[in-house]
């Protein structure tokens, strides 16, 4: 019998109930209009979503038109006849698969090695005595301030001395190192956590290793939520990187693969081919928007509280 | 035990009160177990910071006074590249290039601070708006770059047959000189304001009510509260929006590669980033490439310096 989980949610649930009876009015309030000027507002709102999202329709539309109809006057926006076929002739027209292989290899290395040392840095940062620890960080704060492109060359010049060059170890190896950005919000998110919960836990035996997995992981794991879904989609997005160090179309990441799609089927104008190519490499990243939307939009937010 | 020496360690380490003798903090035995994992802790990124970031930054010191070619060794040549770059007409186009194109900031900064104002009503399906108006934000530049190539085409494209459909005929966009860099910033513009428009409507609900209610009781319409307090509020807001736009903008490429892969119509649409790239990777003039982007680094380190230090004033003034 289902005894021991009972138990805890009983006191939980009368707890959800008290406030939605406390405040009624709230729901069926936000769902309405409460002057003409909303009204208004509303329209010109729903004019601009779809200016927004008319592009991303005429590359779904483009996509699913044949060869000709791309050039019908006037034009369709529902294709007619529906080329659902333009989607099966990308695999074969270029190498989709291996970049999005590629490019699952460098984001998930990256995200998932980057992140733990980004918040053990951050841990290292806000809570532990380091002697020299505020000039080390001053000092990755300037990191900061240096953009890739100003280093591109001579870094460039450092994995080609290695022969990294057209592997994909440039991509990921620097990421491998931590995310400065990441250090940085975490340290400030970690700032609010008392000392007192890791010096009690100093005073209970814990080592810091254990602290850290304990404690300041669970804590900070909202925190790297956002930030982790954040860097996932720089990285699988990044262009500038790829192009630089890859040549060979075995190692191209995705990005790499559809602006090389353009590039050659734009001669030929098979627009369909190059919408389907493209939306296929957006889909990864819109679903994960879509399904942590809310999480990224609070992150967001929480970005222009500190700016 | 471990138990004893971490108590002590709570107690050594000079929190500020006078009573604890001069000894610096986080130098006593007793700590050593916490300077040791701290050490391993915050390691990794700053090996990665020195070799990454400080080696290639100190190498290009070097470099940018060299010529090189990448094939043999740096060969020390004095100020020629300054000089070459001073004379370099493409140089000066592409710098202004990039400059003409942030006019794309304060545009998309009007709008997505209207947008914001509209969202901050209360009304149906807002969510959906935020997220609407956020997704070309997120979807990759590379996809979106080809998505607009397109839709600019001057015969088929969207945007072209829409202004048929008023009676207007479109231009070439993306050869007409003329045309391409506003094609950039309407591209530009779109894929950036959902971004912006969520910082400031984060900024608008955090503006305390009794601000605005305060101006309201001193007979202030809704222009005087807008323009007297809630610009004044969204300040930070915006000041950030427009440094992380300069340093965004300043390094503009994959759009520039994809959509006009020469540069443009009669190197119209070029970058400085795009410009060194070119110089560097395509036409093997590393030395020089080095020397442009050593003053894009500095450009951009002094923009973002520049920010850090109007923030550090601004937490005084605003609060």
């Amino acid at each position: 019998m289902a005894t021991t989980s009972a138990v805890p949610t009983a006191p939980l649930q009368t707890a959800g109930v008290e406030p939605d009876a406390a405040r009624p009015r709230r729901r069926r309030g936000e769902s309405r209009f409460r002057s003409p000027a909303d009204v208004i507002v509303f329209v010109v709102l729903c004019a601009g979503a779809v200016t927004m999202l008319l592009p991303l329709a005429w590359m779904i539309s483009t996509s699913l038109k044949t060869q000709e109809s791309v050039f019908a006057i006037p034009p369709q926006w529902i294709p007619n006849p529906v080329e659902w076929g333009n989607y099966a002739r990308i695999w074969e027209a270029g190498p989709i698969l291996s970049g999005i292989r590629n490019s699952a290899i460098v984001s998930l290395t990256v995200i998932v090695v980057g992140t733990i040392t980004s918040s053990y840095a951050a841990y290292g940062f806000s809570k532990m005595r380091i002697p020299g620890k505020n000039a080390l960080f001053l000092a990755l704060l300037g990191g900061i301030m240096i953009p890739f492109p100003a280093l591109m060359i001579p870094t460039f010049m450092l994995f080609s001395r290695i022969g990294w060059v057209d592997t994909l170890l440039p991509l990921i190896v620097p990421g491998l190192f931590g995310n400065l950005m990441m250090v940085f919000f975490l340290r400030q998110y970690l700032m609010s956590v008392p000392d007192s919960l890791i010096e009690a836990a100093v005073i209970d035996g814990a080592t810091h290793p254990q602290i850290f997995w304990r404690i300041v992981l669970p804590l900070i794991r909202p925190a790297i939520a956002a930030q982790v879904i954040l860097w996932f989609m720089g990285t699988w997005n990044d262009y500038l990187g790829p192009i630089i160090y890859l040549n060979s179309e075995n190692v191209h990441t995705l990005q790499l693969v559809i602006a090389n799609f353009n590039a050659t089927y734009a001669v030929q104008t098979d627009y369909p081919l190059i919408m389907a190519a493209s939306l296929v490499a957006l889909v990864p990243v819109l679903a994960v928007f879509l399904i942590f939307q809310r999480q990224i939009i609070e992150s967001i937010a929480l970005t222009g509280s500190k700016g | 035990m471990s138990a004893t020496t971490s108590t002590s360690t709570l107690t050594a380490p000079g929190r500020g009160d006078g009573a604890a003798p001069r000894r610096r903090p986080g130098r006593g035995r007793l700590t050593r177990p916490e300077r040791i994992w701290g050490r391993i802790f915050i390691a990794p990124p700053v090996i990665g910071f020195a070799l990454f970031a400080l080696a290639p930054l100190l190498f290009s010191l070097y470099a940018a006074f060299t010529h090189w070619n990448g094939l043999s060794s740096p060969v020390f040549s004095g100020l020629d590249n300054f000089r070459t770059m001073s004379g370099d007409a493409q140089f000066w186009q592409s710098l202004w290039n990039t400059l003409f194109l942030m006019l794309g900031i304060p545009i998309g900064l009007a709008v997505s601070l209207a947008l914001a104002l509209a969202l901050n009503r209360r009304m149906p399906g807002r969510t959906a708006f935020r997220v609407i108006y956020y997704l070309p934000g997120v979807s990759s530049v590379a996809a979106i770059s080809i998505l607009w190539q397109w839709a600019l085409n001057g015969d088929f494209g969207l945007v072209n047959q829409l202004l048929a459909s008023v009676g207007i005929e479109g231009p070439n966009w993306l050869a007409e000189k003329m045309w391409v860099k506003p094609a950039l910033i309407i591209m530009g513009v779109w894929k950036g304001i959902g971004f912006s428009m969520l910082l400031y409507l984060a900024a608008l609900q955090s503006i305390p009510r009794t601000l605005l209610e305060a101006a309201m009781l001193d007979g202030a319409g809704a222009w005087r509260r807008f323009l007297h307090v809630t610009v004044p509020m969204l300040r930070p807001v915006t000041f950030f929006l427009v440094v992380t736009g300069i340093i965004g903008g300043a390094q503009m490429f994959a759009e520039i590669n994809i959509m006009t892969p020469t540069g443009g119509p009669e190197f119209g649409s070029a970058t400085i980033v795009w410009y060194i790239w070119q110089q560097g990777f395509q036409n093997l003039k590393l030395g020089y490439a080095t020397a442009m982007s050593l003053v894009l680094g500095l450009m951009i380190f002094a923009v973002t310096a520049f920010q850090f230090y109007l923030n550090s004033r601004n937490v005084f003034t605003v609060e």
